[in-house]
């Protein structure tokens, strides 16, 4: 066969995609995109799981390793057949929350770190990268087993064969992968040609398939002799192997772009799910039930050395079927476009929202940005990523050296996709996963598989010589990329695996739980693990009387009950209906979502209507803008808090300052009126007196000399009160000054005794004193001293009842302080009054005998508060006792 | 003519001496008593035409006396004046609605004090 009619063939082939894909969008956007969204184009959709690995690569995988290729297969069978534990909630997620690619779900769940973004993107670029390296290799390889059948190819003419599928893939991408601006809404054209594509490459190996197993075989029962013959049928693989590759193509199958974008982002309805859930693993089914006799046929009929992983279209060229060799050239070719489309799509979504548009609005901050202009860069933006992962992987395809086998390069693809799947399933099952704990799991698993798998990848021509995988980087022999920890004897790949996962997992669980959420990640976390209790059902706005009535109840709640009520009724009247109700048109639905913003700010508006008129439109950026008004408000409500708190201290202390004002001004009232009352007496005598005397009757002398002196010891009395009260006020002012000097206590004592007259033959007490115990040096203020003692003993003077009264002076230490008692033999001080004597005006007993106002107590313990030492009573000594507790560094200077 | 009897209940000796002189030149007989403690009984045992009696009493305050006086049968109609050093007008509502007759406040004018009692005396 020509390569001209190849090409033609191939040109052709692609037109028909152009065209079917250019429909499907069309009718789509006449709104008759009804059996495009049925789950039969959603299962065939899911086929691009089955890239030109399985198409070609399957074959080769057989005749190389028996039968582990069937472990590929069995990973998403398995996630199908489970589909309503994992794939229900992520596709749940995805409609509810808007979610446009896998690097979008785990930025989302983790409080919309950008930096997750970013990390899951370089993974996802890393991990496809190769993956359509071996697209381009496989396409490129089965288009040169046609030209020149039997010899090996041209490696120039490789090269350049590759690059141009790659720019025409480049170029269909463009067109139909980034036709609408929101990555979100499904892109029908592109769905649509995979789909046919899948029909085709299941129709060409089944076609193979038939012809082997009929033709080259002869039927049913010889192909089944032939298997059993060859080596091939022996299940010679490790379970350890078998467990990881079952593990990993489970793990590809959630976390690999493309299929996420599949499965979640065009999805259209959950319950093509379920539809799915039997149908893709039927397809599976019998896309692998002719791998193993074409491997057998191929191994027997093909000459040595040919390339196992082209059986699928050298058998049919060996029998000169070229009609048949074109299908089955056709179906690769299928296999690998409808990968790199989607592959294309799914990253460059994740390179455009993730890398470059951070990086752009970054660039222009401050500047507003345009609609349109925004758009043409988002547009952008995509093309280029398009056309970038497609480079990169054209450059993989170069730098690999095209060598490698099919298999183990998609297995190192898996293996690091899989590194996203701890952050996937505890984003969608643990609500305490947090942003830290992803971002380093991520990170070491993603180390570890570069190192471990990514790298080893290129061969030994590569980055990592033969030395570091014999004996380590730097010669450090826990680090050899086939033996980290000094683990030796493992499949490089489950080794790898292992290492990637255990770590990755690792650190994810203990950094998730050594960490703290933020309260954005909080409430995404709340909401994707209990995803079904957020989002109700399918419903869309022909929600009819429950959902207006539901709208109803929570407007009531936002605006009152009447205005809610009010609203509603203008609306049914508006619509011409006759119940207060109305129905749930859009327009309404704007309306009083405009209403509702009034009260409770824009988004929290939207996502409330939202969350009763269906789920579906919440996103995260909703939930974002919810999140900042709750902020703001927090922020709001919190200031006005600390200003309240404020506000409440300052009331406090005026409260107590008034109270302490109210309390001052009680006792200056209190103290004003007991002045007044200790005034008045005296003044009472003295006017009477006077006015008697001035009467001029006729008295007699004795009478006239008595009541003359009456008056004058009442004005002498007056006197003294009015200085005891000046000389408290400038005590209790702390304004009084203190003349210190040197003496002995005896002295001050003496002195005093001879003031109050109790010395001598005037004396009226029996004083009792210990001359030795006195000789105390004193250094304070003794004229103040004294003014106590004088007061203390004259106390004795006037209240001992005692027949003989008797004071005794005791001078001795207590707690290393010199005190002086005195004590008389009287009946004492009742409980009560001890209290409250040192107060103002407050008498032992009420009979004054001619002496103080009740000051004298007051003042000396001020005295001796200045003096810096104390006057107490003590109860309990026999009569009265007073003990004064002289100053206490003076006295020790003694 | 009978001897006009006044009780005076006063703890200020000075002040008992003043009353004691005015009210003896009247020919009245003063009788004191200047604890408050057995005022009352000393009211009811000498039953004076008048009772002075001072508020701020040792033991028993002049109101409460007076209280008790305008509970007693055999007390209530004696007239009392009063006399205080606290001149406050809630003292003198107080002593009012007790039922004083007179309420003086100290000091006092000789003259005012003595038309008072002869006016209370009369009654």
């Amino acid at each position: 066969m020509s390569f001209d009619i190849l090409v033609s063939s191939c040109v052709a082939y692609v037109l028909l995609l152009f065209g079917v894909a250019f429909w499907a969008d069309k009718q789509a956007e006449r709104g008759r995109a009804g059996w495009l969204r049925s789950p039969v184009v959603y299962t065939l959709s899911l086929s691009v799981y089955c890239t030109a690995w399985t198409f070609y690569g399957a074959v080769g995988y057989a005749a190389r390793s028996g039968l582990e290729f069937v472990t590929i297969y069995l990973g998403p069978t398995l996630v199908m057949i489970g589909w309503w534990v994992v794939l229900r909630r992520l596709v749940r997620i995805g409609r509810t929350q808007r979610i446009t690619s896998i690097a979008d779900l785990i930025s989302s769940r983790y409080g919309k770190s950008n930096a997750l973004g970013v990390l899951v993107t370089c993974l996802a670029v890393l991990g496809t990268t190769p993956y359509i390296a071996l697209q381009l290799q496989s396409v490129t390889l089965s288009l040169h087993a046609f030209a020149q059948s039997g010899s090996a190819p041209d490696p120039h003419a490789l090269r350049n064969t590759a690059l141009l599928i790659a720019a025409g893939l480049a170029l269909f991408t463009i067109i139909f992968g980034t036709r609408n601006l929101d990555a979100n809404e499904r892109h029908h054209g592109v769905v649509t040609a995979i789909a046919v594509e899948a029909v085709v490459k299941l129709a060409a190996l089944m076609a193979v398939g038939m012809f082997v197993v009929f033709v080259v075989s002869g039927g049913v029962g010889p192909t089944l002799q032939a298997i059993d013959a060859s080596p091939i049928s022996r299940w010679d693989t490790g379970a350890d192997r078998w467990a990881t590759l079952i593990f990993l193509s489970a793990a590809a199958f959630i976390c690999l772009p493309r299929m996420f974008q599949v499965i979640v982002v065009e999805n259209s309805d959950e319950r093509h799910l379920a539809t799915a859930s039997w149908a893709f693993p039927l397809y599976l089914l019998l896309i692998s039930l002719f791998v193993v006799p074409i491997a057998v046929a191929g191994l027997s009929v093909s000459p040595e050395g040919s390339n196992p992983d082209l059986f699928v279209q050298t058998v049919p060229l060996a029998f000169d079927r070229n009609v048949l060799a074109m299908l089955a050239f056709l179906g690769g070719f299928s296999s690998a476009t409808s990968m790199v489309i989607v592959a294309a799509i799914a990253v460059s979504t994740m390179v455009s929202n993730h890398v470059v548009m951070p990086i752009w609005l970054n660039l222009r901050a401050g500047r507003a940005a345009l609609s349109g202009d925004v758009r043409n860069v988002v547009i952008l933006s995509r093309r280029l990523s398009i056309a970038g992962i497609l480079l990169f992987g054209y450059l993989y395809f170069v730098l690999s050296g095209g060598g490698a086998a099919l298999a183990a390069i998609g297995l190192v693809s898996f293996a690091g996709v899989a590194q996203v799947l701890p952050a996937l399933l505890g984003a969608i099952f643990w609500r305490g996963a947090t942003r830290v704990g992803a971002a380093v799991g991520l990170s070491v698993g993603l180390a570890v598989w570069i190192w471990t798998s990514f790298l080893p990848s290129f061969g030994e021509a590569g980055i990592l010589t033969p030395e570091i995988l014999a004996h380590g980087p730097f010669g450090i022999a826990l680090l050899r990329p086939h033996a980290l920890f000094g683990i030796e004897g493992l499949d490089p790949l489950v080794h790898s695996v292992f290492w990637s996962m255990i770590l990755n997992a690792g650190s994810f669980l203990a950094f998730s739980l050594l960490s703290a959420q933020t309260p954005l990640e909080r409430l995404q976390g709340n909401r994707f693990v209990n995803i079904f209790r957020y989002s109700g059902g399918t419903r869309g706005w022909s929600g009819g009387a429950v959902e207006a009535e539901d709208l109803l109840m929570m407007s009531q709640r936002l605006l009152g009950a009447s205005d809610a009520q009010a609203l509603f009724r203008a609306e049914a009247q508006r619509q011409g209906k006759s119940g207060s109700l109305p129905d749930v048109t859009p327009a309404f639905v704007e309306r009083l979502e405009r209403e509702l913003a009034g009260s409770v700010g824009g988004a929290t508006a939207h996502a409330m209507i939202a969350q009763i008129t269906g789920g579906v439109s919440v996103s995260v950026e909703d939930m974002m803008r919810v999140a900042d008004e709750a902020q703001q408000i927090l922020e709001y409500s919190s200031q006005l808090e600390a200003k309240s708190r404020e506000l409440e201290n300052t009331a406090g202390q005026l409260r107590e300052a008034n109270e302490k004002l109210v309390a001052l001004s009680f006792q200056k009232d209190n103290f004003l009126s007991q002045v007044s009352h200790e005034l008045r007496t005296p003044m009472t005598s003295i006017r009477s007196f006077s006015e008697i005397l001035m009467d001029g009757e006729s008295m007699s002398a004795a009478d006239r000399q008595k009541f003359s002196q009456t008056i004058n010891g009442e004005a002498v009395r007056m006197t003294r009160l009015l200085d005891d009260l000046l000389d408290l006020s400038v005590l209790e002012s702390g304004q009084v000054l203190l003349n210190r000097q040197d003496d002995m206590l005896d002295a001050v004592l003496d002195r005093a005794f001879v003031a109050t007259g109790q010395l001598g033959a005037e004396a009226t007490m029996a004083i009792e004193r210990n001359g030795n115990d006195e000789r105390v040096q004193l250094r304070t203020d003794c004229d103040r001293l004294a003014q106590v003692f004088i007061n203390v003993i004259s106390n004795a003077g006037q209240y001992c009842d005692a027949p003989e009264p008797r004071l005794r002076v005791r001078v001795h230490e207590v707690n290393g302080r010199h005190v002086v008692d005195f004590i008389d033999n009287g009946s004492g001080i009742p409980e009560v009054s001890q209290a409250e004597m040192f107060e103002k005006f407050t008498r032992a007993d009420d009979h004054r005998a001619g002496g103080g106002a009740g000051l004298g107590l007051a003042i000396c313990r001020e005295v001796m508060k200045r003096l810096g030492g104390e006057i107490d009573y003590v109860a309990g000594l026999g009569g009265a006792a007073f003990r004064v507790t002289l100053p206490d560094t003076e006295s020790a200077a003694a | 003519m009978t001897e006009t009897r006044v009780l005076l209940i006063e703890d200020e000796p000075n002040i008992i001496d003043a009353i004691r002189f005015i009210l003896s030149r009247e020919g009245w007989r003063v009788d004191t008593s200047s604890d408050g403690g057995n005022a009352l009984e000393a009211v009811r045992s000498r039953n004076p035409d008048l009772v002075i009696l001072d508020v701020m009493l040792p033991n028993r305050s002049g109101y409460d006396i007076l209280s008790d006086m305008r509970a007693d049968e055999a007390m209530r109609d004696i007239p009392v004046m009063m006399l205080t050093a606290r001149g406050q007008q809630k003292d003198k509502e107080l002593a009012e609605r007790l039922g004083v007759n007179k309420f003086m406040t100290k000091p006092f004018s000789n003259a005012e004090m003595l038309a008072n009692a002869r006016e209370l005396v009369r009654r």
